[in-house]
C-alpha cells in the first residue's frame, strides 16, 4: 500500500470525432490519494480525457487502466461491455450539468446506484444514502426533488451519489461551471473535504485556480489535444515552463 | 349595433358557448322528432347494447396492452445498433403503417385458418395443436390486428420519447454502472413516459373506436361488442336511428369518461418537474425495488 500506488494510468490516449483530433497521445497517471488538477482551454480534450476513462466516449487508439483492469476502444463485445461496467463501478463521476435524475428525490438519487447492484438491502443503502447526504451538507433536503434545489446542491447530491458506489476514483468534469458565482464555494468545500478527509484520489477539469492551489498535488495544462505542461501548483505557478501555460494563467487569474 | 355588442360582452364566455350546446340539441331534437324517433325503443334496447360495452373494453384494452409492448420494443429497435431488430422492426412499422386496418384484421381472422390448412397439407408431422393456434376467434384476432396497427404507429411515439430523454441523463446512469435494461427502466423511460402518455392516451381512445371494425369480423351474438349489438338490434326492429344514435352515444360517453381520466393521469405525472409543492402527489415511486 505505498502511496505511488497507481489506481487510473492513461496510456497513448487518442480520441478522434471523424476527422477532428481531440486527443492527440496523452499519458496520465493517478495515484493513490492524489488530486491532480487539468486545466487549459475549453477544446484543449479536458472533458474528453474524462469521458474516456469511464468510456462515455470510446478511445480511438491507447488504453485506460482502472484497478487493474485495462482496456482500450473499440467493438464492444458482451464481454468488453462487462468490463468497461467494471471499470465504471470504481469510477465516480460528476458532471457538469448535475445529470441528476428529475423523477426521483436526492436521496433515491444516491440509492439509484447501490440499488442497481446485485443483493441490494434497501434498508442499508438508504441508511448509506442518508449518510451521504449528511456528508455534502444536506441531510434535510433528502425527500426534495432535484427542480426544487438549488444549483450548487444539486452537484451536492450529483457528489454524494457518485459516492454512493464506494469509487475508488472520482472524475470532476467541470462541476463548477454551471454554478452562480455564489453557489461555487460550497461544491468546491465538499471536494476539498473528499481529498482532505478521504484522500479520494480525484481527477478534476475546472477553471478555478484557487482550488487547484489550494488541494491539487499535481497539475495538467491540456494545450490541443496533448498534455503540455505538467507538474505540482507550486511549479505551475511560480515557475511556469511554457508561454502557452503563462498566457492561459494570465487569463484566468 | 354597438349597444348588442356591448351587453354581449357582459355575457359569460362559458354561458355563451352553453346557450349554443342548447340550440345545437334543440334543433337535433326537432330532427329526430320529424323522424319520428322513438325513446321507448331506445329504453328498452339500450341494456343490451351496452351489454358489449364489456367487449368493446376488453378489446380496447388488450389492444392497447399489446401496442404498448410492441411499441416500446419497436422503439428499443430502432434506437439499438443490432441490425436484426433494427431491420425487424423497420419492416413492421412500414407494413402496419402502410396497410389498412380493416385488411390487417381480415389477413389475422380468415388468413391464418388457410396458412394452417396448407401448412398440415405440406408437413403432416407438424403438431396440430400448434397449427391450430392460427384459427383465431374473431375478438382475439381484432384484439391483434389493432394492437399490431397501433403498435406501428406508437413505435414513433416511444421512440421520440426516449430521444426526447437528454443524453446526459443516460450517461449518468451509466457512470453509475447500470446496464443497459437498468439504465432504460429506472432512468430513461420514466423520463420517457412523459412525453409518451398524453399521445398513448390519444391512440387509446382512437383504438376505442376502431373496436367498431371487429363486428365485420361476424361475431358471435352473445359476445358481440356494442357496435355489432346495435346493427343487429337495429336491422331486426328497422330503427336503424335510434340505434345508431344510441351506439354512437356510448362511443361519444366513452371518449369523454377517457378523456377525463387522461388529464388526470398527466397531471399526476408532472411531480418532479414543478416546483410549488403538489399535496395530493406523495413520492410514490419508491428508489428502486
Amino acid at each position: 500500500m505505498s502511496g505511488d500506488e497507481v489506481i487510473v494510468r492513461v496510456e497513448g490516449l487518442h480520441k478522434r470525432f471523424g476527422r477532428l483530433s481531440v486527443l492527440s497521445g496523452v499519458d496520465l497517471d493517478l495515484h493513490k490519494g492524489e488530486v491532480v488538477v487539468i486545466f487549459g482551454r475549453s477544446g484543449s480534450g479536458k472533458s474528453t480525457l474524462l469521458r474516456c476513462i469511464n468510456f462515455l466516449e470510446d478511445p480511438t487508439e491507447g488504453t485506460v487502466e482502472v484497478a487493474g483492469v485495462q482496456l482500450g476502444g473499440g467493438h464492444r463485445t458482451r464481454r468488453k461491455r462487462e468490463q468497461i461496467r467494471r471499470i465504471r463501478l470504481h469510477v465516480g463521476m460528476v458532471f457538469q450539468q448535475f445529470n441528476l435524475f428529475p423523477q426521483m428525490t436526492a436521496v433515491e438519487n444516491v440509492m439509484c446506484g447501490p440499488m442497481c447492484l446485485k443483493d441490494a438491502d434497501q434498508k442499508s443503502v438508504r441508511k448509506r444514502a442518508l449518510d451521504l447526504m449528511e456528508r455534502v451538507g444536506l441531510g434535510d433536503k433528502a425527500d426534495e426533488h432535484p427542480i426544487r434545489l438549488s444549483g450548487g446542491q444539486q452537484q451536492r447530491v450529483a457528489i454524494a451519489r457518485a459516492l454512493a458506489m464506494q469509487p475508488e476514483v472520482m472524475l470532476f468534469d467541470e462541476p463548477t461551471s454551471a454554478l452562480d458565482p455564489e453557489l461555487t464555494g460550497e461544491v468546491l468545500a465538499v471536494m476539498k473535504s473528499l481529498a482532505t478527509d478521504l484522500h479520494m484520489p480525484m481527477m478534476v477539469v475546472t477553471h478555478e485556480m484557487g482550488f487547484a492551489r489550494e488541494v491539487a498535488d499535481r497539475m495538467a495544462f491540456f494545450h490541443e489535444g496533448v498534455i503540455l505542461e505538467e507538474g505540482p501548483p507550486a511549479q505551475i505557478f511560480g515557475n511556469t515552463q511554457r508561454a502557452e501555460t503563462r498566457t492561459f494563467l494570465d487569463a484566468v487569474l | 349595433m354597438e349597444r348588442l355588442a356591448l351587453a354581449s360582452a357582459r355575457v359569460p364566455w362559458r354561458l355563451k358557448i352553453a346557450v349554443v350546446w342548447v340550440g345545437i340539441f334543440a334543433v337535433l331534437a326537432y330532427f329526430f322528432w320529424i323522424a319520428a324517433f322513438d325513446v321507448e325503443w331506445i329504453q328498452d334496447n339500450l341494456g343490451y347494447i351496452a351489454g358489449g360495452l364489456i367487449y368493446t373494453l376488453q378489446i380496447a384494452v388488450g389492444g392497447i396492452m399489446l401496442a404498448v409492448v410492441l411499441a416500446l420494443l419497436g422503439a428499443l429497435a430502432r434506437i439499438s445498433s443490432n441490425p436484426v431488430a433494427y431491420g425487424v422492426a423497420g419492416f413492421y412499422v412500414s407494413f402496419f403503417r402502410g396497410t389498412p386496418l380493416i385488411v390487417q384484421m381480415f389477413l389475422i381472422y380468415l388468413a391464418l385458418p388457410q396458412v394452417r390448412t396448407n401448412l398440415l397439407d405440406k408437413y403432416p408431422g407438424f403438431p396440430e395443436y400448434l397449427a391450430n393456434s392460427l384459427v383465431l376467434d374473431a375478438a382475439i384476432a381484432g384484439t391483434i390486428a389493432l394492437g399490431l396497427n397501433y403498435g406501428a404507429y406508437m413505435t414513433e411515439i416511444f421512440r421520440a420519447g426516449i430521444q426526447s430523454v437528454a443524453a446526459g441523463q443516460g450517461e449518468a446512469a451509466e457512470a453509475l454502472g447500470m446496464r443497459y435494461l437498468q439504465k432504460m427502466r429506472k432512468v430513461v423511460l420514466p423520463q420517457a413516459m412523459r412525453v409518451i402518455i398524453p399521445p398513448t392516451g390519444n391512440e387509446f381512445i382512437a383504438m376505442m373506436k376502431d373496436t367498431a371494425l371487429v363486428s365485420f369480423l361476424g361475431v358471435t351474438a352473445a359476445s358481440a361488442e356494442i357496435f355489432r349489438r346495435s346493427q343487429l338490434v337495429g336491422k331486426a326492429d328497422f330503427k336503424n336511428l335510434e340505434a345508431y344514435i344510441a351506439v354512437a352515444l356510448l362511443y361519444w360517453g366513452l371518449t369523454i369518461l377517457f378523456t377525463f381520466f387522461q388529464a388526470r393521469l398527466e397531471r399526476r405525472m408532472s411531480s418532479g418537474y414543478i416546483r410549488i409543492p403538489v399535496a395530493d402527489v406523495g413520492h410514490s415511486h419508491g428508489g428502486g425495488g
